[in-house]
């Protein structure tokens, strides 16, 4: 099976592909208060990727550069338990949030939520099992494997 | 304080001898051996002082599990012999090893073994000795497969392993019982309770299966033989001396506590008398010295079981006295079979030939520790044996019918002991006829006769002053039983017992010297080995079947299995709510509501009938849209946001993995009958459609939604309630899917590495592999 390589895709995964995980950033920012959250915002830019997957960039190399998948699993678990665990230090029970305002010259006033923090770790996790598995996947031209061309079982599919 | 202190500094020496010290194990060797002499000495000038050094740490204090330890004489006693005979064996090692590859492990673990043996000699709580107990086990099992190349090895160990394990469980059951029936497990305590109720019996005869698996009485005596894959030095430890006595020292322990319970009194002379003369008369036939040690053991501690269980307070005195002789003399005897195993290159009795004369020093000790064995003046076998047979001689004479018959099995057993020792010590250094002359490779190293010296040299010493060794072992006996005295005498005076013994040598001797050297006896057909072997071999087969039929590796099987389930689990309850329904049904509330259900459900249909995989693949994605647009219909974005990006995610993904496969679904999709599947398809559907009405219609407490709604602004400090349930409300769920997620990918992360290694290293073989799944 050839892949399809279509310009218009590659040209427009050139430059949404940014502009997707910009959103999948808004969207975590902005979860706590309108629809979003690190779940959803971790979906979006789990998109982003599959879009630039789809292109045919499906190395790890090509499809991360210097991100490890498993890097992004092992942080995002590490911020999610650490903020958890954080009030339990000062005396709180898990997952107690805490909050801080200010006010900032041009931002205005603002308003942070530990729980944001919390947000982050899930944001991070859920891109990482999606790049994981997008890598399990293996790539999209690469099918053959030199020594039997024309094997169609799935579980070939499983090795990149 | 300064047990606890002293066993944890030993510890930390065992992972020392792994670690810092592994390039050095010769050194490392030499001083534990030095360490362990170190407590033969800290513990008898500690057993000196007035009050007993004692060390209680509550381990789970609600349910009265403590980690108790006391120095109490027994303890003493024990620990010398434990430490003593650890740092003799431990300094054999050295020479006896040389440059084995697996030395390092050696030193570690026998350096951790007796720290678990000391603790449970230490113990005072049988919980604690239970602890300890297990650690032994699970060592022994590592020291017995040492040559872990060697798969009979393997399964002597594991064979050990399963006994002695299976011996532990009883042992807990025990622990259990006794905590039930008397609200402690120390042995204290045991002693002065009352002891009348079945379920203290119940306990004090588990405790006992736990003591005869691991001390190798009938009928669990076999592996014990079979241990004997382990090299020399680890024999010498632990299955003669120390851990085989593990069984002996509990039921010494127990055996103040249980004077009422007669079974408890029976069984330990009957089981113990059976394998006195068990094990006799197949140490017998054996040709492979250290064998016949073995069973020689077997026999020694059916002797050990008889004295200590059977309930009188002298007998008790003379066990322990003869423990400690036996534990001397046997593990001096190991090391000597290890020197001409060593020299020779052999110990079977039909090679060896002419030994003694080029090694007549080893000749020398071993018949001396042999004469032990079978009990001939002056040594200090004699001078227990003797004990053990007056104390009997006495008992039978009055009206213990116990004593009786423990008196008829250990005659037997003392002619066969003295003939076995015969056997051995001629097996081992004799000229034979028709044997060429064994060549000896070069005289054994000081390393290897000095500790087996120093053995000999206590037991012909306490032989020779059998009076003050006698007085020496009284108080280790009244630790355990204040009745429990007596004494010890080099020349006992012209009695019956002496008569009895002197024609038990006689006999034995003869016996000895009269067997050939493969004697032609029948086998007994049914033994406690094959019975094991059975047993084991049933218990996989049974779970080989069980797996077979469960797990067919059909998933359309799976499936079914997984629906009828859900069927049932679901269904029940559900048609038990149907009476009470409050609430009124409400079809639908929009237009828009009716369109997205006929679409989903016709996408469904669609993705059912469909023969192309690709079709499939999209119709379920077409699925996932349209239930995401009712859950934006009914107002939930962030839940309809969700399912939207998950379904785009899912379509890319199952598009991958359909792109891989023929383009058609098979034409015979499973072996379960269409019409089955169908069935099963609908009652899922109906009984999931009716579960969720009747939970939203049979609502009988509010909803928490209002409550969240409520509470989201002022505690979660956000206005999207959905996001505040999850960081924070509920977060503690989400903290757990996250790690569910992080397992999922290092497994899916392991799986690829797995399939990528295994595909380099062979493609041929793989390939095989997967045709045949």
């Amino acid at each position: 099976m050839k892949p399809l390589h279509s310009l218009i895709l590659d040209e427009a995964e050139r430059w949404l592909f940014r502009v997707i995980l910009l959103v999948s950033l808004y969207f975590t920012v902005r979860g706590h208060n309108a629809p979003g959250g690190g779940f959803i915002g971790g979906l979006v830019a789990g998109a982003a990727f599959t879009l630039r997957h789809l292109t045919g960039l499906s190395s790890e190399e090509d499809l991360c550069g210097r991100l490890r998948p498993t890097m992004l699993l092992g942080l995002g678990a590490l911020v999610a338990i650490v903020t958890a665990m954080v009030p339990l230090f000062v005396g709180d029970t898990l997952l107690e949030s805490a909050v801080w305002s200010g006010d900032l010259p041009i931002v205005g006033e603002f308003k942070v939520v530990s729980a944001a923090i919390f947000d982050t770790g899930v944001y991070l996790v859920v891109l990482g099992v999606i790049l994981t598995i997008l890598l399990a996947l293996g790539g999209t031209e690469d099918t053959t494997d030199g020594d039997n061309g024309e094997d169609t079982s799935d579980s070939r599919g499983v090795v990149s | 304080m300064i047990i606890a202190f002293a066993l944890f500094a030993l510890l930390v020496y065992a992972g020392l001898c792994v670690t810092a010290l592994r390039r050095h194990s010769a050194l490392a060797a030499r001083i534990g051996a030095a360490l362990l002499a170190a407590c033969v000495v800290g513990s008898l000038v500690l057993g000196r002082r007035a009050d007993a050094e004692e060390w209680t740490w509550g381990w789970v204090p609600p349910l009265n599990l403590n980690i108790h330890l006391a120095l109490d004489d027994f303890a003493v006693a024990m620990v010398c012999l434990v430490a003593g005979l650890g740092a003799l064996v431990l300094w054999y090692s050295v020479d006896y090893f040389a440059d084995h590859r697996a030395y390092t492990q050696f030193v570690g673990l026998f350096m951790a073994f007796a720290v678990a043996m000391l603790g449970l000699v230490l113990s005072a709580d049988l919980f604690s000795m239970f602890v300890f107990w297990e650690l032994t086990s699970v060592i022994s099992f590592l020291l017995i497969g040492m040559n872990d190349e060697s798969a009979s090895a393997r399964s002597a160990a594991l064979r050990a392993l399963l006994v002695t394990g299976a011996g532990g469980l009883c042992l807990l059951i025990g622990v259990t019982l006794f905590q039930v029936s008397t609200g402690s497990s120390a042995f204290g305590v045991l002693a002065e309770v009352d002891q009348g109720g079945a379920m203290f019996t119940t306990a004090a005869m588990f405790a006992m299966v736990g003591a005869l698996t691991k001390s190798a009485q009938f009928p669990f005596h076999f592996w014990l033989p079979g241990a004997m894959s382990a090299p020399t030095p680890v024999s010498a430890y632990l299955h003669s001396a120390t851990m085989v006595k593990a069984g002996i020292v509990l039921m010494a322990r127990l055996s103040p506590a249980i004077t009422d319970v007669s079974v408890w009194r029976w069984a330990a002379v009957l089981l113990g008398g059976i394998t006195m003369v068990l094990g006799g008369v197949r140490a017998l036939r054996q040709v492979d010295t250290k064998l016949l040690l073995a069973h020689s053991t077997v026999s020694q501690l059916g002797f050990l079981t008889v004295l200590v269980g059977m309930g009188n307070p002298v007998a008790l005195y003379a066990g322990v006295a003869h423990l400690v002789a036996h534990a001397v003399f046997k593990a001096g005897l190991f090391m000597s079979v290890g020197i001409v195993d060593h020299e020779a290159g052999s110990r079977d009795i039909r090679v060896l030939s002419g030994v003694g004369k080029q090694l007549p020093v080893i000749a020398i000790l071993t018949a001396i520790s042999a004469a032990s064995m079978a009990g001939v003046m002056p040594f200090l076998g004699f001078a227990t044996k003797e004990k053990a047979l007056a104390t009997l001689i006495d008992g039978a004479s009055g009206d213990d019918s116990r004593a009786t018959v423990a008196l008829v099995f250990v005659v037997i057993g003392a002619v066969l002991s003295a003939a076995y020792s015969v056997r051995l010590v001629r097996g081992l250094f004799a000229v034979k006829k028709g044997v060429p002359a064994t060549q000896i490779h070069h005289a054994p190293a000081v390393g290897l006769v000095a500790p087996m010296a120093l053995t000999v040299v206590v037991t012909v010493v306490a032989g020779l002053a059998a009076g003050w060794w006698g007085t020496l072992m009284k108080p280790v006996a009244q630790s355990l039983n204040a009745e429990a005295t007596g004494k010890l005498a080099l020349w006992p005076g012209f009695n019956s017992a002496l008569v009895v013994s002197i024609l038990v040598l006689i006999a034995g001797g003869v016996l000895g010297w009269r067997i050939p050297v493969e004697p032609k006896w029948p086998t007994l057909r049914i033994s406690g080995e094959r019975i094991f072997q059975s047993v084991y071999e049933g218990v996989l087969s049974f779970c080989a079947h069980v797996t077979r039929y469960s797990q067919s590796g059909s998933l359309s099987a799976y499936n079914v299995a997984v629906m009828v389930m859900v069927v049932l689990a679901v269904g029940i309850p559900v048609t038990g709510l149907i009476g009470d329904v409050s609430g009124d049904v409400v079809i639908a509330d929009s237009v828009a509501q009716v369109a997205m259900v006929v679409l989903a459900a016709s996408f469904a249909l669609g993705a059912a009938r469909t023969q192309r995989r690709f079709a499939a693949a999209l119709l379920l994605g077409g699925l996932g849209f349209a239930c995401a647009v009712i859950f934006a219909l009914f107002g939930a974005p962030d839940v309809a946001l969700t399912q939207l990006l998950v379904e785009c995610l899912v379509i890319v993904v199952l598009l991958l993995v359909v792109r891989q496969m023929p383009r058609r679904f098979p034409s015979e999709i499973s072996w379960i009958p269409r019409s089955l599947r169908l069935v099963v398809s609908i009652a899922v559907g109906l009984v999931m459609a009716t579960f969720a009405l009747m939970t939203s219609l049979s609502r009988n407490a509010p909803s928490v939604g209002d409550e969240y709604l409520v509470r989201s602004k002022p505690e979660g400090a956000g206005s999207n309630v959905v996001n505040v349930i999850l960081v924070d409300f509920r977060g503690t769920d989400t903290l757990g899917e996250v790690i569910v997620l992080l397992v999922a990918g290092i497994g899916i992360v392991n799986l690829v590495r797995m399939a990528q290694r295994r595909r380099r290293e062979d493609p041929d073989k793989i390939e095989m592999a997967e045709v045949g799944e």
